[in-house]
């Protein structure tokens, strides 16, 4: 594969309620802090990929609403509605098509401005499932439920993701929810829908991400510390929850082994640095980890009891903060690869990982996982 | 400018409805389910798998399914969730009654697993593997609340 990197990021703070801005207020200042970043002008961006969800906007063709605040004047725009990591990938696409030297990608979400559990309930089908009022929150619950069956996974260990990842945040300036917990204080918080508590869940956030992506001789044109792109894959399972094993990430263990096959990732536990992927919910960081390969199947909680997912640890896992710190929804994928970034580049500050060369990203799409992006990114 | 001066607009009170087709293999679930009381799924003519709901693709194979079968009305509890939670009721635009249980259920005959709620019932606590019967709606209207609720069994 030709060499691709990614030259530029930019994140707003996620934050609750950005009620000061819009979409368009959002893309701008994302936008301008990947420029920035990337040392280039709007003038040098050549075409642009936006990514957002109407159903979250609110509005029809919400992609195309952000475009002049994203420099996508007169200029080849085209949009991804999903995560912002599949963005990132048609991105990567068109830049290996040869007709695109750089291209810029956004992802947007205001959670703030709707009610989140009928967002995802529409996600639902109309015929069978929707009028039961199923939401992400419940699904996932049941998702948990059946790992936890499965692997004997325990609310214990769920709860020590919660407790390292607010912890995490704390350093991380980007981060809606820096907070202090104890295993205890997860457990005693508010039962959502069994076995989740409130701190299992990752809480509403508003933010937009940027990210540049280049060719080689773009990046070393722009930027003194390009992070190439080692391998990206994605895979899709059943779209009907029932047709799926909710306890196997299998479509994440298909589009990892792709993504590290491109890498020449042979041994994920030894090979890779750190860890940035989908926690929507505390089970879920074990659940990918273990998709990615980072931990055997029901054993990702050992590896977390062990420290081994601390910053200070083997393998780090969200030291970022991850998503139950702030999750704005489409964009999250982008977060969690500029978060990466910061990490490749030595940037990342009182959460930085030493050495840090090879960083796996995950980000989904569809409900409980039905469909997985893998990055595999370096500094190298 | 003070940040209580900021402004929020509301969408207002239009909504869009949708009319959304069912299909000749839903309208076929759906005919069963409310004439016969019966549920049906789809059988794949390359895996042999059994869908519920009834579909005409079966994803695996990439195969037309063109057989109905029986399934249930038994069925075996494969995950579940107690909500707790109050949250807006799709269908009625108020909050719902918390707590409620909801849950996968494998009906018998079928290789997939089907949602629904599932009565809470302290004699029979809710778990994966648990036995359970469908309990239809007396007066049946050919949609999905035909089905009311599964209720745990002892067999």
């Amino acid at each position: 594969m030709e060499k691709i990197a990614i030259i530029g990021m930019g994140m707003t703070k996620i934050e609750a309620n950005k009620v000061s801005e819009n979409f368009a207020d959002m893309a701008w200042e994302a936008v301008n802090a990947a420029l920035a970043d990337a040392g280039m002008d709007i003038k040098d961006v050549s075409n642009l990929i936006t990514t957002s969800n109407d159903f979250w906007d609110g509005r029809t063709i919400s992609c195309m609403a952000v475009g002049d605040s994203s420099g996508a004047r007169e200029k080849n725009c085209s949009c991804v509605e999903g995560d912002g990591t599949y963005g990132a990938f048609y991105a990567m696409a068109r830049i290996l098509s040869g007709s695109y030297p750089s291209t810029l990608v956004t992802g947007h979400t205001k959670g703030s401005e709707s009610i989140s559990s009928l967002i995802t309930n529409a996600a639902f089908d109309p015929i069978y499932e929707r009028s039961l009022g199923v939401d992400m929150i419940t699904a996932s619950a049941m998702q948990a439920r059946a790992y936890m069956d499965k692997t004997g996974t325990t609310s214990e260990d769920l709860a020590r993701v919660s407790v390292k990842n607010h912890g995490n945040a704390k350093n991380n300036p980007y981060a809606q929810l820096p907070m202090d917990l104890t295993v205890e204080d997860v457990l005693a918080s508010e039962m959502i829908a069994d076995p989740l508590h409130k701190l299992d869940c990752s809480p509403v956030s508003d933010g937009c991400c940027a990210l540049i992506l280049a060719d080689e001789e773009t990046a070393k044109k722009f930027c003194k510390k390009p992070i190439w792109v080692k391998g990206a894959a994605f895979c899709s399972d059943a779209y009907f929850l029932g047709d799926r094993d909710l306890a196997k990430p299998k479509s994440l263990v298909a589009a990892a082994k792709k993504a590290y096959a491109m890498a020449g990732i042979t041994e994920p536990t030894r090979q890779i640095d750190l860890a940035e992927v989908y926690d929507a919910f505390t089970y879920q960081e074990l659940m990918w980890a273990e998709g990615l390969g980072l931990a055997e199947y029901g054993k990702a909680k050992d590896r977390l009891k062990n420290g081994d997912f601390d910053i200070s640890g083997t393998l780090p896992v969200n030291a970022s903060g991850g998503l139950l710190s702030g999750h704005p929804v489409i964009a999250a994928g982008l977060y969690r690869m500029a978060e990466a970034v910061r990490q490749l580049r030595g940037e990342a500050g009182a959460n930085q990982k030493d050495g840090a060369k090879t960083a796996v990203v995950q980000g989904l799409n569809g409900l409980c996982g039905q469909s997985h992006c893998v990055w595999v990114l370096g500094n190298e | 400018m003070a940040r209580e001066d900021h402004l929020v607009i509301s969408s207002g009170k239009a909504v869009q409805p949708f009319h959304y087709a069912v299909g000749l293999y839903g309208s076929k679930f759906f005919q069963e389910l409310k004439e016969n009381r019966r549920l049906v799924g789809s059988k794949c003519p390359d895996c042999g798998k059994v869908y519920v709901p009834p579909r005409k693709v079966c994803g695996g194979c990439f195969k037309e399914m063109k057989e109905f079968v029986e399934v249930g009305p038994k069925g075996t509890i494969s995950t579940f969730t107690i909500v707790r939670y109050t949250f807006i009721d799709p269908e009625t635009g108020v909050q719902r009654p918390v707590p409620y249980g909801y849950g996968f259920v494998r009906f018998d005959g079928a290789d997939t697993v089907f949602q629904h709620f599932v009565e809470l019932d302290e004699k029979h606590p809710i778990k994966i593997g648990a036995r359970v019967e469908t309990v239809f709606r007396e007066k049946m209207e050919g949609t999905i609340r035909d089905i009311l609720y599964f209720r745990i069994i002892e067999e």
